[in-house]
């Protein structure tokens, strides 16, 4: 994509095999260089180091340039300053495991972890999070290397659609180093933020439950 | 959204020289009514690089917080979980656990109503727009407040938080381009009346910085009832704060406020008088109960929250002394 710099990063390869995933990111890109090339323009020119006023504090005018430690992964990335961390790491860094859902802080897909809490990435701004440590369900853990948690999400089937999925692992690994209670009722408090419409959550509790427990 | 100009303050001085924009923390306000076009800032400050997140105890007993204490830590504070459990117990009633580890002490204070007209610009509300009207008024009003209305607004402080550091009577400081100044939480908050777009005494470009609390009551009993619609992650219909200290089988001291019932965090003053030296039994309490609600004004749909405030009050009561 445009916004992107000088790629120190590769973006998930997308040549050959057309993929339902790849299909719909290059009809997204493009729509997005359509409706925001103008900033983009305006921005990719003033990235460049955030100018310092005579007060001491950075300002920066258009895009911004930030750097986002993702997964152990420096990401230089250039974004309008309005960018949320969600779509920042979905759009800009194409790590697409993170789900936007209701984009207001109330559904809990877009949960990730910075410096180790988590958070919901829809509430806040990428430009925030400079040098911060982030992990997205990508680093978690792959289908070869599955996090104990991943795995038993499957071994429960705690999903169905699958859509808040990523999000309910990321709030359920987090939950691991919480004050948590013992109880089913106590991980259903802390896991409270994370809505699963096709609701899951007996398996989901039990899931996590079977982790803390081999824990 | 609009566009704004982002700036990254580095200390305290430097926010509130710059503080001719919004302040942005936690963000989990702010950000999303930026998202709806409720809040469109020009500048946007960053203070999450000031410091002011530590928790600390003051020689004379105080608890000095720190504004940018994140609502977990300070819920999970060990001091505040033994000595100001009241408060403890508010925030983790409070929205979720990611939210908790965003929203900030200082951003809690300031935030803003839930009620769905406000959040909505296609609607009147005097709150957002000064002199729009107000929909809520005849409105779906059953969220909303009983207690401190007015002819323009009827929105409900939404915070757990407050309602508990109203009951501890915490102070916040706040600092200004002339310097810092303490505010008494019985007077932060502002009642709607005519100007219901004043919610606190903060005044553009000033920027909380700590929040005290007098020196812990350690024998007190504290707790922190909310009722509502859902069991967790979810706004009060009615809650209660209470510090009770109970000697002789009288109360001797005794704080209530509550939530989800107020345009402010509502300390109940006729609750407490009802109370205080009073025995520590049923009939007290629905007496506190029922003077609490005295000057109530129901609305046309949230006449529920008249009894059941009555009983949040009565039941948090019941549990702060059952084992006095």
């Amino acid at each position: 994509m445009a916004m992107k710099d000088e790629d120190e990063v590769e973006a998930p390869a997308r040549a050959g095999k057309v993929t339902r995933r790849s299909f719909l990111s290059q009809v997204g890109a493009a729509g997005v260089v359509a409706t925001t090339a103008p900033l983009v323009a305006r921005g990719s020119q003033t990235v460049e180091p955030v100018a310092r006023q005579a007060d001491g504090a950075e300002a920066v005018d258009g895009a911004v340039a930030v750097t986002l430690q993702v997964n152990g992964t420096q990401h230089k990335i250039a974004v309008d300053a309005r960018t949320t961390l969600l779509d920042a790491l979905r759009e800009t860094i194409s790590l697409t495991g993170t789900k936007k859902g209701c984009d207001h802080g109330q559904c809990g897909a877009c949960t990730v972890h910075v410096n180790g809490r988590r958070i919901n990435s829809c509430l806040t701004l990428a430009v925030m999070h400079e040098g911060d440590a982030i992990t997205t369900i990508e680093g978690l853990g792959g289908p070869e290397n599955l996090h104990p948690m991943q795995a038993a999400f499957v071994e429960h089937d705690g999903y169905q659609c699958g859509y808040c999925t990523s999000g309910q692992i990321m709030s359920a690994v987090a939950l691991l180093k919480e004050p948590c209670g013992p109880k089913d009722a106590d991980v259903k408090d802390l896991m409270s933020g994370n809505i699963c419409r096709c609701g899951a959550y007996p398996n989901i509790v039990s899931a996590i439950q079977q982790v803390r427990q081999r824990a | 959204m609009d566009a704004f100009n982002y700036v990254r303050a580095t200390d305290v001085g430097n926010a509130v020289g710059l503080g001719d924009g919004k302040f942005i923390a936690g963000g989990t306000t702010l950000l999303d009514l930026m998202k709806l076009d409720v809040e469109g800032p020009a500048k946007l400050v960053d203070i999450n690089r000031i410091g002011l997140d530590t928790i600390e105890r003051l020689p004379d007993g105080r608890l000095k917080i720190g504004a940018l204490v994140r609502n977990s830590d300070l819920a999970y504070h060990e001091v505040v979980k033994a000595e100001y459990s009241v408060l403890s117990q508010a925030l983790l009633q409070g929205a979720s656990a990611q939210l908790r580890n965003m929203a900030t002490t200082g951003g809690n204070l300031l935030q803003r109503t839930r009620c769905m007209y406000f959040r909505n610009t296609a609607m009147a509300c005097n709150k957002r727009v000064p002199g729009s009207g107000c929909s809520a008024i005849e409105g779906d009003n059953r969220t909303l407040a009983i207690l401190g209305t007015s002819k323009d607004c009827i929105a409900t402080n939404p915070s757990d938080m407050n309602v508990a550091l109203t009951a501890l009577e915490a102070v916040v400081t706040i600092q200004g381009k002339a310097g810092p100044r303490e505010v008494k939480i019985a007077d932060f908050f502002l009642l709607p009346g005519k100007t219901p777009h004043l919610e606190t005494v903060v005044a553009p470009g000033e920027l909380i910085t700590h929040v005290t609390l007098p020196a812990a009551r350690k024998g007190s009993k504290q707790v922190y009832l909310k009722l509502r619609d859902r069991a967790s992650y979810e706004f009060a219909l009615s809650s209660a704060a209470i510090v009770a200290e109970v000697e002789g089988g009288k109360f001797s001291y005794i704080r209530v406020a509550l939530g989800g019932v107020g345009t402010k965090p509502w300390r109940s003053h006729e609750a407490e008088a009802a109370l205080l030296h009073h025995a520590a039994e049923d009939a007290s309490f629905h007496r506190a109960a029922a003077v609490a609600v005295r000057d109530a004004r129901p609305q046309t749909e949230n006449g529920i929250k008249v009894e059941l405030t009555k009983r949040c009050i009565a039941h948090a009561l019941t549990l702060a002394t059952k084992s006095a």
